[in-house]
């Protein structure tokens, strides 16, 4: 889907249209390319390359609906001196973008099957596209399941969709926290926990996995205990990037490049990296 | 084959330069041998010879002729094809708006003079990454595609030389336009020419250079097959991935990294090694931003930083990651293995760590945890 560019290191300008604070500390923007909508074609699960304007650049993965392309919307955690300069910006002003990057969630290929999402924190982020395939698309997928989970209510992202997305008939959402704070009345516990009382068949079910690496591995445990073969999971990888578009060398892990041969794997492609420390 | 007397040398280089190329040849500065501009075949370095051990570069000069009488000097090729520093592009403007200019110039010519065996190799792979691959970098296709090779064969490898180990040397075999076995014999100094490529071609048709006795032919083949003879270190290849693989959780990495200070030196010299940086520099008051494209190390605890913390964080995964990458993983992405042979590493690193030695020693222990099994 990546067509070679002649100056692949210079970004587009893209106009900030909204910008909407999620949780304390994470937000998301929604910007159009600048001089008209231009449609920015997307696959679930890809990333972009966003630049703060003498700032510096970074990979965000897109977490809009790629039904609608001509907004492209990126939900990130204020954590660095680029996030930080971007949580800042306002609407009218700009950033520069470079992508869609990457591989993406096998949606086509989880068709027919029951989909179970785990996910935690702002791990939720890149697979909200893939939330809105599915159930754009409900009649194409068997039971559907989102399995998610934060340290705190309060971090729960995207709160007014999930709690739309728990009213529907057609959709399962399991919400847990690591600690409960103010009223919360729900569930206390690890997201993987979950997994074991959620209404899905494993023979038949696609997974897809996105958050911190313990967290994907315990995930990834529990889902081969129900029953799910590890090629019938996929997990979202993250490393430092600087060119995404694999000639930096900094995104590597293992034999691959996260940028070109990620983010999204198959699981059991890269189970044995996963084992590895420091790799 | 056609032959080319020491007094008709810079006859090559101004047909060269004629031709609008600028010479990047071996220098003798500032107590090593260098790639860097030359003018005419007095800037070669002339009787001058490298010593090389772990961790150990001294030349002297022996008083001879010979111009191209040393091994591979610290600055590969790709100083010069993907810059140490390169600017990628300048924004005008603010937060409000801004434009991007990339200011492409027309890439340099370079003709680049003395180049070996590995160090050609070294270009192959590099192509193999920045124009084979999915997205090509553009300025180092320009620069590479422009680039003229007189390569000239090796006949005094360096004690840090292996690269006959991983099949790239140290005769010259391809990716030339010209090529030189440079003779000194019997008093007289000349070198036999073959040319490699169509351009090759019509440069030495234009010298109107004599054939080749077949006298001079041998001499330059006996060159050869003393630069075989003495090339003495050898690494062994044989299930060398399957090594490395299966060492992931080795003991042996912290022993190395016990001696690596992590100072990047080895992957600064080495000629395959590619990986880069951004540095974003930030307008002061001017409107004006840049990127630059700058060498990285996989050696720096930045490199593997992401929002919490570098990934590798120990010295120990961070060797295991650079050898692992030349010696395995490079397979997997690439095709080939990442190493040439041309021994800078060993002879840069100022521990003395030595890569041969460290292959030899996992695979060393790898055979005794298979025998204890």
């Amino acid at each position: 889907m990546y067509a070679p560019q002649l100056e692949p290191m210079a970004p587009r300008l893209y106009r900030i249209q909204r910008v909407r604070r999620e949780t304390e500390d994470t937000f998301t923007l929604e910007i159009a390319q600048a001089g008209g909508a231009v449609p920015t074609r997307f696959a679930p699960g890809q990333f972009n390359m966003l630049y703060a304007f003498g700032v510096g650049e970074v990979a965000i993965s897109i977490s809009g609906n790629p039904g609608t392309p001509e907004t492209l919307v990126h939900t990130t955690r204020a954590v660095g001196v680029v996030t930080n300069a971007m949580s800042h910006l306002k609407p009218g002003q700009v950033l520069g973008v470079r992508g869609p990057y990457g591989t993406s969630w096998p949606i086509r290929e989880a068709e027919g099957n029951d989909v179970v999402i785990v996910t935690g924190g702002i791990g939720l982020a890149p697979l909200r596209p893939l939330i809105y395939h599915v159930l754009e698309h409900r009649e194409r997928y068997g039971k559907v399941v989102l399995l998610y989970g934060t340290r705190t209510p309060e971090d729960i992202l995207y709160r007014r969709e999930i709690e739309q997305w728990r009213g529907r008939f057609d959709l399962e959402v399991l919400i847990t926290v690591d600690r409960a704070t103010g009223h919360w009345r729900g569930q206390v516990g690890v997201v993987t926990k979950l997994i074991s009382r959620a209404p899905f068949d494993p023979y038949n079910t696609t997974a897809f996995v996105c958050g911190p690496e313990i967290m994907m591995n315990y995930a990834v445990e529990g889902l081969q205990k129900r029953g799910v073969p590890s090629d019938h999971v996929f997990v979202s990888m993250e490393r430092n990037m600087k060119c995404a578009i694999g000639l930096c060398g900094h995104c590597q892990f293992g034999p691959t490049f996260i940028c070109k041969d990620g983010p999204v794997f198959q699981y059991d492609k890269v189970e044995r990296l996963l084992a590895v420390r420091e790799i | 084959m056609e032959v080319l007397e020491r007094a008709e040398l810079d006859g090559l280089l101004n047909e060269l330069k004629r031709r609008g190329y600028r010479l990047i040849g071996p220098r003798a500065e500032r107590g090593a041998i260098v790639y860097d501009p030359v003018e005419t075949s007095d800037d070669f370095p002339a009787g001058w010879q490298d010593e090389h051990q772990r961790g150990v570069y001294r030349i002297q000069n022996s008083g001879g002729n010979a111009l191209f009488d040393h091994a591979a000097g610290a600055r590969a090729l790709k100083h010069f094809l993907i810059p140490p520093r390169r600017l990628l592009w300048r924004a005008h403007g603010g937060d409000s708006d801004f434009t991007v200019e990339t200011p492409r110039s027309t890439p340099p010519h370079f003709a680049f003079i003395g180049v070996r065996a590995c160090e050609l190799h070294a270009l192959a792979l590099q192509d193999r990454i920045f124009i084979h691959g999915p997205q090509p970098d553009p300025e180092y296709k320009a620069r590479r595609e422009q680039a003229f090779i007189v390569a000239v064969n090796c006949h005094r490898p360096s004690g840090n030389c292996f690269c006959a180990s991983v099949g790239s040397g140290p005769a010259v075999t391809a990716g030339y336009d010209i090529l030189l076995t440079e003779v000194v014999d019997a008093g007289r100094h000349y070198f036999t020419v073959a040319a490699g490529t169509v351009r090759g071609q019509e440069v030495v048709e234009v010298l109107g250079l004599r054939s080749a006795e077949a006298g001079e032919e041998a001499v330059a083949e006996a060159v050869l097959q003393e630069a075989e003879t003495a090339l003495t270190r050898q690494l062994d290849l044989s299930g060398l991935r399957e090594v490395l693989l299966g060492a992931a959780d080795s003991s042996h990495w912290e022993s190395v990294a016990h001696k690596c200070m992590a100072c990047a030196n080895c992957t600064m010299t080495c000629p395959t090694c590619f990986c880069a940086t951004v540095e974003d520099t930030t307008p002061l008051g001017s409107g004006t931003a840049e990127r630059w494209r700058v060498w990285d190390s996989c050696f720096t605890t930045d490199f593997s930083y992401i929002h919490g913390g570098a990934v590798r964080k120990t010295g120990a995964s961070r060797y295991r990651q650079w050898l692992t990458h030349k010696f395995a993983s490079w397979e997997d992405q690439f095709g080939t293995l990442g190493c040439v042979g041309c021994g800078r590493c060993i002879t840069w690193c100022p521990a003395g760590i030595d890569i041969v030695e460290e292959l030899d020693a996992l695979r060393r222990k790898r055979q005794q945890k298979l025998q204890a099994v």
